[in-house]
Parts: structure tokens; sequence; C-alpha cells
């Protein structure tokens, strides 16, 4: 699989978490899961994206680690270019 | 428009276990109601074929798709085959397709009781996971879980297949709640006594005591589901809807 930047994959993330309710604008880096809003089924939904797009399986487990949007983009990249 | 015309203009729906029986009579129903259809089967080609022919015939769409739902692999096809099909998501589910191996509980065997709790409860799941995977991204899906009398009543000799039907209850219940915000509902149906090949040979004093006095039919089960997969029984979810002339009442 061809490495995917972080920009790439914070871009994508954005686009997700946006669908889910809370404004672009909102969506930074040090936004956390809570303040916008997205609960655990956005993020289940979160990873079915992300495995469709970049062949990443986030479980759970992998999911309840994370706090803020820049944890999500972080894991995905290190995932995705492993 | 027709009822149910938004949902099935933009899906398709999937019927396991749909060459005969309850299966084939939701297969056709659903086709009826505008519905592109995946009529699966695990062993009788034959037969499904014969179900997508007479839903052609009455001028609807469907396809017969082979596949055991108790094989972790068959998910996954069956929704690849019919989205290619037809072009677009799944956007209903049917987890008809069962099993019974009965016999008294003293004496069941571990096989009979892991085949059935194998197709009726564990491939209904499966093929869950993988339907909210579209109707999750699509914000609308309906799944219908057949469940069975047994599964709220006693019935002598079929302690796996109330085991494995009371489970999927259950398993409807939870999944509905913890998807209902997404605009998907997930429902179950409890047939009673319906004259299937599945209904022959098994034990009839549960046949005596239907207040209704008689057996009912595949199509008034289908009738049922069609309503739960319709534009009108948005609102319903995590609900058990019983078939059976008054026999769990």
């Amino acid at each position: 699989m061809a490495t995917v930047t972080t920009e790439q994959v914070q871009a994508r993330v954005v686009e997700a978490l946006a669908s889910f309710g809370p404004d672009e604008s909102q969506i930074t880096r040090d936004a956390t899961f809570e303040a916008l809003d997205i609960d655990s089924l956005d993020l289940v939904e979160l990873a079915q994206i992300v495995e469709d797009e970049y062949g990443v399986i986030l479980k759970g487990e992998d999911m309840k680690e994370l706090v803020t949007v820049g944890d999500a983009v972080d894991l995905i990249t290190q995932r995705a270019s492993a | 428009m027709a009822d149910g015309s938004s949902l099935a203009a933009n899906g398709s729906a999937l019927v396991t276990g749909a060459s005969r029986g309850i299966g084939a009579a939701i297969a056709r129903g659903l086709a009826q109601d505008g519905w592109r259809v995946g009529v699966n089967y695990r062993a009788d080609g034959e037969a499904a074929a014969a179900v997508v022919a007479s839903i052609e015939q009455d001028g609807g769409q469907a396809v017969a798709l082979a596949g055991d739902v108790a094989d972790p692999a068959a998910p996954g096809e069956l929704f690849e085959a019919l989205e290619s099909q037809y072009g677009v998501p799944v956007l209903a589910l049917v987890n008809n397709a069962g099993i019974s191996r009965d016999d008294l509980a003293p004496s069941l065997g571990d096989a009979e009781w892991d085949a059935v709790l194998a197709t009726d409860l564990t491939g209904a799941f499966r093929m869950t996971r993988r339907a909210l995977k579209p109707m999750l991204r699509a914000r609308s899906g309906r799944i219908v879980n057949i469940s069975s009398v047994v599964g709220l009543r006693a019935n002598p000799g079929q302690s796996n297949y109330a085991a494995a039907k009371a489970g999927l209850i259950a398993f409807t219940k939870t999944a509905a709640v913890e998807v209902a915000r997404r605009g998907i509902t997930i429902n179950a149906v409890a047939p009673g006594w319906i004259e299937t090949d599945m209904t022959v040979g098994v034990n009839t004093d549960l046949l005596d005591a239907v207040p209704a006095r008689r057996a009912g039919t595949p199509d008034e089960v289908a009738a049922c589901v069609r309503f739960l997969v319709s534009e009108a029984a948005g609102y319903v979810t995590g609900a058990v809807l019983s078939v059976d002339g008054g026999l769990a009442a």
C-alpha cells in the first residue's frame, strides 16, 4: 500500500466527521470527540470509512483510546504506513 | 407512490433461505412492493430459480444467490454479489434462513446444538453486521429477523432451536437500540405453526394449542415482514411481532 500523509488522512477524517454533524470549522486536531458530540456509533462508522479507504482495521478497543481528532489522525496514519 | 417506495427505489433487499417456505413468500412479497430481491439459498438452486422466475413473471426483479449463512465468508460474498447485481446498497435484510435438529435436551448432541446455533443465530448476527455497514452510511435500512414462537414459549424437543430463536430476539432488541438514531430499524417476527416443509414431523402438540385452531401460511408471515420493511414502519424498532394465531399470547 502507498504511504499516506498525515494531511491526507486528516482531510478525510474531517470530511467524515463533518458528515456526522459538527461544523467543519470546529473539527481541529485538538478538538475532542466529546466536545464535537461524536459518539461511539460515529466512531464505528469512521472506522469503517478508514478500513474501506486505507485498509486499516480499527477495533472498538482502538477507538476507545482516542480522545481528540489528532489522536485518530495519527493512529490511522501510523497504521496505514506500517 | 407505492408503500416502501423510497427505500425500495434506492436499494435492494436480501432474503436468506428464500428458496422455499416462508423465505420464498417473503421474497415474492418484497418484489411485489418494488424491491429488487436477492433470493439466497443454500442447497436447492432449482427451487431458488423457480422463485426468481415467478417474481420475474409478475414483473419484478430478483436474482438467486447461493451461500450458507453458517459460513463466515457468506455475508461478504452475498452482499457483494447483490450490490454488484443492481448497483445499489442493500437496504433491507431478512434473516430467514434456519434449520432445526430436534431432540430432547438429555440426549441432544453437541453437533445438533452447534449446527442450529451456527445457522439460526450466529448466521443472522454476521449477516446483520455486514448489512449495517451500508445502512449506517445511507442513514436508513430495515432488518427483520425471523424468530419463532418457540423463542417465546416452550416446545419439547426443540431446546436448541428455542435457544437460537430466543437469542435472536435479544440480539434484535439490543442491535435495534444501537442503530436507532441512524434511521435503521431492526425487528423480529415470531411465526407460530406455519405450514412448510420445516414443520413436517415436528411435535404436533403445539398445533393443538393454537387458539386460532389452524396453521398459518407463509404469506401471512410475509405480510408482517412486508410491513416492517416498509416506509410506514419507520418508528417500529426492537419489536417482536408474533404471527401465531394467538399461540404466544
